[in-house]
């Protein structure tokens, strides 16, 4: 069998396992744990995202959570059934054409790749401006796009309800979705960052000036990688509007885009693999560290519970990391069949050292 | 201008200053089709920004840029390269991160036909062409002598090979032309002619024109045919390795320079 073949058939055999995994799960797990996992899903997509645009493009964004906005609005607009649009607009009228038609269950998929297209969108508004200049300008810019997002949210109540939010989106966000959209982000992005557009995203990451001298086009595939990210962040952000069947103002604000920097900085800027695993780490290890934000008591001791505690941890862990392991866990690398099969396969399977940029992932 | 006739790439009187230090003024220059020219002139004297100027880093106060005939001034690097002008960097350039396949590779990305749809998924014609790009890339690497260290980050690389890396990225680009800017720098002399010998050969294969900066004017007397001298950004001399020798102007340049090291 060929290398090729055999990673395809490897490939093959992985999904079937994962997805008899999840079959198996979700008849035998409670449906919090469940949750938890669904979360951990969205997660991978919303850190791959943004790994994109950060690690893989190396252009530092910090608006993930007003593209995730993007897409959960629009999720929700299209999804809310039209009796409830009437309960839920009581303030000011829901605009045209939302008030007129919603989708039926059949097309969640399509409203999910809408909520992309809304994302897509907003970084095509923000990058085209921003991504022409040099420097830290993008961060500038979508820190300030996604600040905008969130106050429009608040104010445009005839479409987004205000700071009221909208409740009662259905909740077709289940594991099947969820799982289905995680591994579309990840083999698609994998493929993208491999192929000779990834490499002159990453080319550009390296050496802008050497970049543009090979003749790549930066402006365009800066654009293209933030477009791209934007697409899957809001995807997230449509999966996760669905999965908490409400959406508000505070849904996304700054806070996402911090757990994201802190899921790609963990996971290594740049590793796709990386990313996977801590983001769903971090969603598992912030419903474990739920206690420490609940009042406890050690005896004579008393601390009272404080919001937000989870968030030191993870600040805290992000101090460690870089202070001990600055690179991330993975730091570029990703885990591929390649190293797999060199680490557990067979003896003939030349030894292939993880280089980054030229192996072939999962 | 009747001076231009004949001139694969012309500089017609460019100037350019940083701030209140004129780095190039007034630079007239051309390069005819398959010359192999050098440039020479002590520390700061202006070289690499008439580079800088040629691929569009710089765009110029004054003066035009030409190439085949066509006004290429105020260009972005990135189409001065796809013209058919490619460039190595005196502080060597390369992308750290990326094997040196991959950097190589990324020289043959702007030939690329398929869409980002097409590579994302694969596509045959996509899959085709990124092996044609392959077999070319691993080419150029083996004509470098660099093609066991494909599979190795650049960036680890050491620096004499870092250097090669360069030329092959440079080469996978199908340049008409080449700029090669201080080619040698920390090479010792014996690598040095190798490299210069290296140079001519790969001109004679590809069918280039070459100019190349040199900051010790001894290792290009050798291979080139036309010297050009510049001095706080203005040319002094130009001629033949001969003429350049003897130019009292030019030995006066490079004894001020002698003067400064030894001060
Ligand atoms: N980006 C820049 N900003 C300011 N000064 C510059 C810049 N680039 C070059 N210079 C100045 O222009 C002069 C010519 O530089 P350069 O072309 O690099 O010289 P050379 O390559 O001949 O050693 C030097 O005095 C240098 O300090
Ligand atoms: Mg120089």
């Amino acid at each position: 069998m060929s290398d090729k073949s055999r990673k395809t058939f490897l490939m093959i055999i992985f999904l079937c396992v994962l997805f008899i995994l999840v079959w198996v799960s979700d008849k035998f797990l409670d449906e919090y744990t469940m949750r938890v996992i669904r979360t951990g899903l969205i997660y991978i997509i919303a850190a791959i995202s943004y790994n994109l645009i950060n690690g893989i493009a190396g252009q530092f964004s910090l608006g993930p959570n007003g593209f995730m906005a993007l897409g959960g609005y629009m999720v929700a607009l299209l999804m809310l059934p039209l009796e409830q649009k009437k309960f839920v607009w009581f303030l000011k009228p829901l605009i045209w054409p939302f008030n007129s038609f919603s989708f039926t269950k059949a097309f969640f998929p399509l409203a999910i790749f809408f909520g992309g297209m809304a994302g897509a969108l907003g970084a095509l508004v923000v990058g085209f401006p921003t991504l022409r200049l040099r420097g830290d300008y993008l961060a500038i810019a979508t820190f300030g796009f996604s600040q905008i997002i969130i106050v429009l949210a608040n104010n445009l109540i005839s479409v987004t309800n205000g700071a009221l939010g909208i409740k009662g989106v259905p909740e077709y966000a289940n594991i099947y979705w969820c799982l289905a959209w995680a591994i579309i982000t990840v083999l698609f992005t994998t493929n993208l960052a491999n192929s000779s557009y990834g490499r002159a995203m990453k080319s550009i990451r390296d050496d802008e000036i050497a970049a543009e001298s090979m003749g790549i086009s930066i402006f365009k595939h800066k654009l293209l990688a933030f477009v791209v990210s934007g697409f899957f962040a809001g995807v997230s952000g449509g999966l996760m509007t669905s999965l908490i069947t409400t959406i508000s103002p505070s849904l996304f604000s700054f806070t996402m885009t911090f757990n994201l920097l802190i899921i790609i900085v963990l996971g290594g800027l740049g590793s796709i693999t990386g990313s996977v695993i801590t983001a769903f780490a971090f969603a598992i290890l912030s419903e474990l560290l739920r206690f420490v934000e609940s009042p406890i008591n050690l005896g004579p001791i008393y601390i009272p519970g404080i919001a937000g505690m989870r968030m030191l941890v993870f600040s805290f862990l992000l101090v460690v990391l870089m202070i001990f392991y600055r690179r991330g866990i993975f730091g570029e690398k990703e885990l591929s069949w390649d190293w797999v099969l060199s680490r557990f396969g067979s003896k003939n399977h030349q030894g292939v050292k993880v280089c980054p940029g030229k192996t072939e992932h999962f | 201008m009747s001076w231009k006739n004949g001139a694969f790439l012309a500089l017609d009187k460019v100037s350019l200053n940083f701030g209140g230090l004129l780095a190039v003024s007034d630079f007239d220059f051309i390069l005819r089709q398959g010359e192999l020219v050098g440039l020479i002139g002590p520390n700061g004297a202006g070289k690499t920004t008439v580079f800088n100027i040629i691929t569009g880093q710089y765009e110029p106060v004054r003066g035009r840029v030409f190439f085949k005939g066509q006004d290429i001034t105020g260009w972005r690097p990135d189409r001065v390269t796809c013209a058919g002008i490619a460039r190595t960097f005196q502080n060597m350039r390369l992308f750290g991160g990326l094997t040196v396949l991959d950097n190589v590779l990324v020289s043959r990305h702007s030939k690329l036909k398929s869409s980002v749809l097409a590579a994302a998924f694969n596509f045959p014609g996509y899959i085709k062409e990124e092996r044609e790009a392959k077999i070319k890339a691993m080419g150029l690497l083996d004509r470098l002598g660099l093609a066991d260290l494909a599979h190795m980050r650049a960036g680890n690389l050491p620096y004499g090979q870092q250097r090669r890396v360069e030329i092959a990225r440079a080469l996978a680009a199908d340049p008409k032309v080449l700029l090669l800017d201080e080619p040698a720098a920390g090479m010792n002399p014996e690598e040095t002619i190798r490299l210069m010998e290296f140079i001519s050969g790969v001109r004679n294969e590809f069918g280039l024109t070459i100019f190349l900066i040199e900051h010790d004017m001894k290792l290009v007397m050798g291979i080139c045919e036309r010297i050009h001298v510049i001095d706080y950004g203005i040319s002094i001399a130009e001629g033949t390795p001969k003429e350049i020798q003897d130019d009292p102007k030019v030995i006066s340049a490079y004894l001020g320079e002698e003067a400064c090291d030894y001060s």
